[in-house]
C-alpha cells in the first residue's frame, strides 16, 4: 500500500512534461516540438518514433518509472555506518533536489574536477553515509540518479562552464572535436554535421543529454549517459573508456552545455 | 531488478456500462531462452507465460506471452464496467512464481 502511494506521488510529481506536443502546423507539413526544440537545438524526442513518445509521455508506460519507485526506496532507506537516509539530509527529493538535474555535472572543490550526479551520489554514500558505493549501471544506481533526475523534469538545463570549470569544458570540447576509433570518426561528424540523415537506416539525433538516464528499448532496460557514450565509441571502433572516467564526465559537461535551454526530460524513452 | 513490482492503473470508480482503460506494467527481464552468456552456455528461458484478469474471481481478460514479448511487459486493455468489486491481476512465471495485484472498482 505504501509502495502505491509513493509510486502515484511520482507520478503526480513528474507530471510538467504532457502528452501530445508534437502536432503539425497549419500548413501540415512542420512539426511543433514545443518545448523539446529551442531554437536550432532539438531533444532527441524529437527524433524518436510516434509510439515511442507515447511511452515516453505516459509516466504510467514508462518502463523507467519501475527503476524510479526503486529510487524513491533508497531515498528513504539508512544504509551505512551513521544510519542515515538520502532524506534524513536532503528532506524531500522534490524540493531538495529540484534544480540538480538541470545543473550536473558541476565543479567539486574537493575533488578538483568536474563531478556527476552518479558520483555525487556514491560520494555522499561514501563520505557522508559511510556506505558502499553503488556499482555504475547497477539497478541501484540508476534509480536513485533518474529519481533524483526527475525532481528537475521540465526545468531548463543549465550547466554552468563558467570559472573553475571552464578547462574542463574546454577539455570535453576537444574530445567532442577529436577524430577516434578505427572509422576515425569525432563526435562532431555525427551529431553536428549530419544530424538530422540517416546512417543506414537510423535517423541522426543531435546527441543531447537531456534524457538520461534513459530506458532503452534495444537495452529493454535503463542506462545512463555513459553506457551511452560507450556504447557510441565501440560503433566507431574506438576503445570506450570506463564508465565515470574523467574524459566522459567532461564530454557529459560539454554535451550538456550545448543542449542548455532543453527540458529535462529524465527518464526518457528511446530507440 | 531483484523485486518484481506489479503496477496496475485502473479507475476507481466507473458509471454503469461506461469503457474503462486499465493499463498493467511489470518489471521483469523476459529472458528468451535465445542467449548465451559471456562463456556460450545458453541462458534458460524465463518469462512470464500467461496474465490473468478476473473480476470477482470470473475471468474477465487473458493474455498469453510468448519468448519475443520484450522486458518489463505493459499491457493495457478495455473493460466494460457491469459490476463493483475486486479485480485480480495474476502474471505467472515460467519459474513458477506467480504476481498478484488487486484493485477495487466501484461501478455506480
Amino acid at each position: 500500500m505504501n509502495t502505491t502511494r509513493k509510486a502515484l506521488g511520482l507520478l503526480a510529481a513528474s507530471a510538467g512534461l504532457t502528452a501530445g506536443v508534437a502536432m503539425a502546423s497549419d500548413d501540415g507539413t512542420r512539426i511543433h516540438w514545443g518545448p523539446y526544440m529551442v531554437d536550432d537545438k532539438r531533444s532527441g524526442y524529437t527524433y524518436a518514433g510516434a509510439q515511442t513518445r507515447a511511452m515516453q509521455d505516459d509516466d504510467f508506460q514508462n518502463p523507467a518509472f519501475l527503476w524510479l519507485e526503486r529510487g524513491a526506496d533508497i531515498w528513504e532507506t539508512a544504509a551505512g555506518e551513521t544510519g542515515q537516509a538520502c532524506v534524513d539530509c536532503h528532506g524531500d527529493a522534490d524540493e531538495g533536489m529540484a534544480g540538480v538535474g538541470a545543473r550536473y555535472p558541476v565543479y567539486f572543490e574537493d575533488w578538483g574536477k568536474m563531478m556527476n550526479v552518479e558520483q555525487r551520489i556514491n560520494w555522499c554514500r561514501e563520505t557522508q553515509m559511510q556506505a558502499e558505493p553503488f556499482a555504475w549501471e547497477s539497478e541501484d544506481l540508476l534509480g536513485i540518479t533518474a529519481f533524483v533526475k526527475n525532481q528537475s523534469k521540465g526545468m531548463p538545463v543549465n550547466v554552468s562552464i563558467d570559472g573553475p570549470a571552464q578547462p574542463f569544458w574546454e577539455q570535453g570540447k576537444a574530445f567532442y572535436e577529436q577524430r577516434r576509433g578505427q572509422l576515425d570518426l569525432a563526435c562532431t561528424h555525427c551529431h553536428v554535421d549530419h544530424e538530422g540523415t540517416l546512417i543506414r537506416a537510423e535517423t541522426l539525433s543531435q546527441g543531447q543529454s537531456n534524457g538520461f538516464p534513459t530506458y532503452r528499448l534495444k537495452w529493454q532496460t535503463l542506462g545512463s549517459l555513459h553506457r551511452r557514450f560507450r556504447g557510441c565509441n565501440r560503433n566507431i571502433r574506438a576503445e570506450p573508456y570506463p564508465y565515470g572516467a574523467d574524459e566522459y564526465v567532461n564530454l557529459e559537461l560539454y554535451v550538456a552545455w550545448r543542449g542548455n535551454g532543453l527540458p529535462v526530460e529524465s527518464p526518457s524513452v528511446r530507440k | 531488478m531483484a523485486k518484481i513490482r506489479p503496477r496496475v492503473k485502473a479507475p476507481k470508480k466507473a458509471a454503469m456500462g461506461e469503457i474503462i482503460e486499465i493499463k498493467t506494467l511489470i518489471n521483469h527481464a523476459m529472458e528468451s531462452g535465445q542467449r548465451k552468456d559471456s562463456s556460450g552456455n545458453p541462458i534458460p528461458r524465463r518469462i512470464i507465460n500467461r496474465f490473468d484478469v478476473a473480476l470477482n474471481g470470473r475471468q474477465v481478460f487473458s493474455v498469453d506471452l510468448f519468448p519475443s514479448i520484450s522486458a518489463n511487459p505493459y499491457v493495457a486493455f478495455f473493460l466494460k464496467a457491469e459490476e463493483s468489486g475486486d479485480l485480480t491481476f495474476t502474471w505467472h512465471d515460467d519459474d513458477g512464481s506467480v504476481y498478484e495485484e488487486t484493485k477495487s472498482i466501484e461501478v455506480a
